[in-house]
């Protein structure tokens, strides 16, 4: 029986914060609330902050600690922030039209995991850090960020699911490869934070085309010969 | 089998059976405090159920044998699932004959004779809520199934004294595995013991009980015996929980009756710590529609067998 | 007399036969089946009991009888794995021969006579199933067991449902039998020697072995009631008469169980693991989906049938999962795998029909057989409830009873494969594991269900009050059931011990060789730290715990004791359509699981004056399925239509250029 007491502490507490993500992740897929949605990825980004942190603290990076930071700043404060302004605006708390229900996107979503991790075994295996048996999870939270985009349809719960993708690949980047080049990071933070505002921009222009966030309005534009 | 552990069980059980109306009535104090109203007595429990065996038994004209059956078995298979969790010591003969799968299986025994005994009197309640129980626990059964089936990945046991021993033992490491487990488990916990969220333990509004719908037409010493029981089943609940989740300070084999004494009152502090969570946890949420309750349900199994999954990832 | 038990099979089949065939001397008289054929009949099945027990641990034993085709003599063959389907088929055709006794009256369709012989036709077939070892034995024992259950089932020809439901069945298992054949041509590798010795022999390559064991499992699946070839078995059961319904249950689908394990590890030399994954996953869905039907079903017998499907889909999933084992070199857990497969097998035998049995009493006393019209029997029919109440608690899978402990080691094998060397399939476990469970689960809520509305609560029809309880004949076959589901609960060492011969036949391990723990009182398949059980240990304990309190409760309770109309909230005028129906029951599975039925519902609107309400459910496979493939089959058939002219000497010319196309092609 494998036991994880061989393993250093932090790569336990690494670990443990993927659990977390996955959880998180799945707890996503489970929200109706989009308030509640936006909480969780703020918790989603604090769980990827941290870990980044211990990685640059065990590892000896500290620019690391400099992404970790920014992960704080951009995604635990300001996207949050912003998001939950935009609700506000917007006013719409509930998200309650979803395309398929809630056991079996659960289901689905089991069976993501599985498939996830299936294929992060011969990439780990490439893989020369000890926090590798992570990827699978981050890719794992990937998908189900990705399935979570399928299944909603406001606007807004696809966009943090978009967000959490991103999140999702984040997390693997830090826990295969220690991280990325500190531009790389950079350019990622300042794309995502564009992204968001124009977003942000298009779902104030639906509203005023449609009445509403539904997606599903956006069928009408296509060419009806 | 040994002597002291023969002992230990025996007193085991024996504390089981003395502190299960505790317990309740500890949350019930707990519940009326976060309420900011003025708590019952502790007591309570124990009084309710001496004023019941004082009155008269009714039982209704066309009740079957099973009606009248019932209580005992549930008493019994509860009592018998006291034996098995190792709340106090893993040195416990009976644990050898029935492991973590015939536990879940002692519960589902108490179950079903409840059902068929609400369902027995033939009135529109007892059959509502032999359907909702029965309903409840298709999905809580086997999501406690496989919360235990984490732990004993983990300790290569379905043995549950092993189990604890194991963990008990360990290094300080962290498990996630157990981490989702034990959401997992709170969740199930909660459904199957009639608490808030799932079900109300002191509503009588006909149309959301599950629990009360079924001991309806029960009164005098047969509902004393279910009511105990139903304490008896929280008290089990917690117990597998203190002992999957915080494993420490169990006496272990072979170390003599007398530790019991030291590890008693480490139940207490132990009990009387999940008894307020529990409580807060009921007055945090608010009670669910029924048929909210399979998604509830829902997710705990799918946590559990998240816990399973991740378990075989991570290798913890 | 181990010696002997090949000849003894072989003397049951022909007094099987003889028995029958007195049947037909006298067809219209009912007496003479009821008192003098069907108890001789059921000596004999004891008989054969007898034998299997005997023949479990010893050698195997073989015969070549001249009987057949010229070149083609019969080969039969005992082994202890037909020793032990004889002995499944022995034990329980005893007790359902007993209780048709009392059963079967005149006046229902085919004459009694007539149905006494193709009873005792149908039991000898089931016998030479599995006791043939070479294909073409195997092909028409298996053909004439098809064709005699077909019958049977059509006892009541004279309702169109019970024809169409038999024709169904037919055809499937045609279809099924076609599969076996192919198998078994696949399996003799070119050599033209049809004997299982042979096809053992045989070396097969490449794609051969999966092309072989496909077909196995759908031929064996097709009788079994595998997913999607299930459709029949719901149809059939409740067509059936009773005891007809409990034979094919307990032992008609056991003898597909026996077929696939034959081939799949007798024959077949060498497993891959990929055969086990999909039988894994094929029998869990199986398992799940039969269990939600049964959740939902309004008539009783099809409730049973579709927890037989539930059933098989266990056992098969346990026969992946032993596959796995194997193909993966471990022997000892494809051995307790085996075990608890088997030992489910045994089990299904005894509390399904013991069920079957005790719907065939509900159904003779009160001539019901849907669930919303009856509740209350107990007080009626207190012998046939109590009985089927261990039935219902053995089915449940609750401790102490039998469906529990092989559903426990089932769920132990389940908990070993984590130390499969594939990542892949270890992913798997906890999703197979979670299927499981949920299944067994749900079938707790349908025997509730079951037992709750039949025999519980108030009588829904005034009718029922005029109900009798079983005759003495019928009550003993039932109780020896009961005690047989008690039994096998409470000693499952002895039982395992009992199955450990075929452990070593297929697999070429033993279940016990690992446990030092194990004993006559505890049941321990790896060692005593890892796991272990004492049926017998539980029992008394939870009867003492019982008792006890009863004592100490009468000795302090001064025991007054009043009777009074149910309470209920103090809500008045109670009737008993107050009460939950079957559909009432149901329906939260039917809400959680709403995408696997195809539902039509009416609803009354509030001003109907008789407000009616209906459901339907159906099964989505039948038109996902077998509709479009039927009118596929019209299709051509039509197609096949416009070249009817009506005028012979054009179908002759069709059938001279044919014959001169194939003369020129086979050249």
């Amino acid at each position: 029986m494998p036991t994880l007491t061989t393993l250093p502490l932090w790569v336990q507490i690494i670990n443990l914060l993927a659990a977390i993500l996955l959880l998180l992740a799945f707890a996503m897929l489970a929200q109706r609330r989009i308030v509640s949605l936006i909480d969780l990825y703020a918790w989603q980004g604090l769980v990827l902050a941290s870990s980044t942190a211990i990685v640059g603290y065990a590892t000896g990076q500290p620019h690391l600690y400099f992404s970790a930071g920014l992960t704080l700043l951009l995604k635990v404060a300001l996207l949050p922030w912003l998001l939950h302004r935009l609700v506000r605006q917007l006013d719409v708390k509930w998200d309650v039209e979803r395309l398929i229900n809630v056991p079996t996107t659960m289901i689905i979503g089991l069976v993501l995991v599985v498939f996830a991790f299936n294929l992060a075994v011969p990439i780990s295996q490439l893989a020369s850090t000890v926090t590798r048996a992570t990827l699978g999870i981050a890719l794992a939270t990937v998908m189900l960020s990705f399935l979570m985009m399928i299944t909603r349809r406001k606007a807004i719960s696809q966009v943090i699911g978009f967000l959490s993708m991103e999140n999702g690949l984040f997390f693997a980047a830090t826990s295969a490869t220690y991280g990325m080049p500190m531009v790389v990071e950079l350019g990622i933070a300042l794309d995502v934070l564009v992204g968001m505002l124009i977003l942000g921009v298009f779902f104030f222009q639906i509203r005023e085309q449609f009445d509403s966030l539904d997606l599903k309005h956006l069928e009408k534009l296509k060419d009806s010969e | 089998m040994t002597i002291t552990g023969f002992l230990s069980q025996l007193l085991q059980v024996a504390i089981a059976l003395a502190l299960a109306p505790l317990l309740v009535g500890w949350v019930n104090c707990c519940r009326a405090w976060l309420a900011n109203k003025r708590a019952p007595s502790l007591l309570l429990p124990y009084r309710m159920i001496r004023k019941l065996f004082a009155k008269d038994a009714v039982v209704a004209q066309n009740a079957s044998p099973i009606f009248r059956l019932t209580p005992y078995v549930v008493f019994g298979a509860m009592t018998c699932a006291a034996a098995i969790v190792p709340s106090l010591a893993t040195d416990l003969p009976f644990a050898r004959a029935a492991d973590a799968i015939a536990l879940v299986g002692m519960f589902a025994l108490a179950r079903v004779f409840m059902a068929l005994a609400a369902m027995d009197i033939g009135t529109a309640f007892g059959s509502l809520g032999a359907r909702r129980d029965m309903f409840i626990g298709f999905l809580a059964e086997p999501a406690l199934l496989m919360v235990l089936f984490t732990a004993s990945l983990l300790s290569g046991s379905t043995s549950l004294p092993q189990i604890v021993d194991t963990l008990a033992h360990r290094e300080i490491g962290i498990y996630p595995s157990l981490a989702f487990a034990g959401v997992a488990f709170t969740m199930v916990s909660l459904a199957e013991n009639a608490r808030i969220p799932v079900d109300n333990p002191a509503t009588h509004l006909e149309l959301t009980m599950i629990h009360e719908a079924m001991i309806l037409e029960y009164s005098a010493r047969h509902l004393a015996l279910l009511e105990w029981a139903a304490a008896l089943k929280l008290f089990n609940y917690s117990c597998i929980g203190l002992a999957l989740f915080v494993p420490f300070g169990i006496v272990v084999s072979g170390t003599g009756w007398q530790l019991l004494l030291s590890a008693a009152p480490l139940l207490i502090v132990k009990l009387a710590i999940g008894g307020a969570a529990l409580a807060l946890i009921e007055t945090l949420s608010a009670k669910m529609r029924i048929f909210r309750a399979p998604e509830f349900l829902g997710t705990a199994f799918m946590l559990a067998v998240l816990a399973m999954l991740v378990n075989l990832l991570l290798g913890a | 007399m181990n010696a002997l038990a090949l000849d003894l099979v072989i003397a049951v089949i022909v007094a099987w036969l003889a028995v029958g065939a007195l049947g037909l001397a006298r067809p219209a008289r009912l007496k003479f089946a009821s008192r003098v054929l069907y108890p001789a009949g059921a000596v004999v099945g004891v008989v054969l009991a007898i034998a299997g027990f005997a023949a479990m641990g010893a050698a195997p034993q073989s015969q070549v009888l001249p009987l057949g085709l010229p070149d083609l003599p019969f080969h039969l063959r005992i082994d202890s794995l037909s020793a032990f389907f004889l002995l499944i088929l022995g034990s329980v055709a005893a007790a359902v021969s007993l209780y048709s006794a009392g059963y079967f009256r005149s006046n229902e369709g085919t004459p009694p006579g007539l149905v006494c012989f193709q009873y005792h036709a149908f039991l000898a077939a089931m016998a030479l199933v599995l006791v043939a070892d070479d294909g073409y034995v195997f092909m028409v024992a298996w053909e004439a067991m098809a064709l005699t259950s077909y019958f049977l089932v059509t006892t009541d020809h004279r309702v169109p449902e019970i024809r169409r439901a038999g024709f169904l069945y037919l055809l499937i298992a045609h279809v099924g039998a076609l599969a076996i054949l192919l198998c078994f041509g696949v399996l003799q590798g070119g050599s033209g020697d049809y004997t299982f010795g042979a096809m053992r022999g045989q070396q097969l390559s490449g794609l051969w072995p999966s092309a072989a064991f496909f077909l196995a499992l759908f031929g064996f699946g097709a009788k079994a009631g595998l997913l999607p070839l299930h459709v029949w078995l719901p149809e059939a059961h409740p067509a059936a008469p009773s005891p007809v319904s409990a034979l094919m249950s307990a032992v008609m689908l056991k003898t597909a169980i026996y077929g696939l394990l034959r081939v799949s590890f007798d024959l077949l030399q060498g497993q891959l693991w990929w055969w086990g994954v999909v039988a894994l996953g094929l029998g869990l869905v199986t398992a799940l989906y039969g269990v939600v039907f049964a959740a939902v079903q309004t008539d009783m017998k099809r409730l049973l049938a579709y927890s037989s499907i539930e059933n098989i889909g266990i056992i098969v999933a346990g026969i992946g999962l032993a596959i796995l084992f194997r193909a993966y070199a471990k022997p000892l857990l494809a051995a307790i795998t085996l075990t608890a497969v088997l030992y489910h097998c045994l089990n299904h035998a005894f509390f399904k029909s013991l069920l079957f049995l005790a719907t065939g009493s509900v159904l003779h006393a009160t001539r019901e057989r849907s669930l919303g019209r009856l509740g209350g029997l107990i007080h009626r029919m207190p012998w046939v409830a109590w009985l089927a109440l261990v039935g219902t608690l053995a089915i449940a899978g609750l401790p102490p009873l039998n469906g529990f402990v092989s559903e426990w080691l089932l769920l132990q094998a389940f908990l070993f494969t984590p130390t499969l060397p594939q990542s892949f399939v270890n992913m798997l476990v906890p999703l197979a594991t979670a299927a499981l469970v949920l299944a067994v689960a749900l079938s707790a809520y349908v025997m509730v269900k079951f037992y709750g509305i039949v025999f519980l609560g108030r009588p829904r029809e005034s009718s029922l009050a005029h109900a009798q309880d079983a005759g003495p004949v019928e009550r003993a076959a039932l109780a020896y059931l009961a005690l047989g589901c008690i039994a096998l609960g409470l000693f499952p060492v002895n039982v395992i011990a009992l199955l450990d011969p075929i452990n070593a036949l297929l697999v070429g391990s033993s279940a016990l060789q690992g446990g030092g723990g194990s004993s006559w009182l505890l049941l321990a398949p790896i060692n005593a730290d890892r796991s272990s059980y004492s049926p017998l240990i539980v029992l008394v304990v939870i009867i003492a715990v019982v008792l006890l309190t009863m004592q100490i409760v009468h000795r302090f309770y001064h025991g007054r004791v009043r009777s009074a109309p149910p309470w209920d909230c103090g809500f008045p005028g109670q009737t008993p359509r107050m009460q939950d129906t079957a559909e009432g029951f149901g329906q939260p599975i039917r809400t959680v699981f709403e995408p696997f039925f195809r539902m039509q519902r009416h609803l009354p609107s509030p001003f109907d004056a008789e407000p009616r309400y209906a459901v339907k459910v159906d099964d989505h496979v039948w038109y996902w399925l077998y509709l479009p493939i039927a009118r596929g089959v019209e299709m051509l058939a039509r197609l096949a239509g416009r070249i009817q002219q009506g005028r012979i000497s054009v179908y002759l010319t069709f059938s001279f250029f044919t014959l001169l196309a194939l003369l020129f092609f086979v050249r």
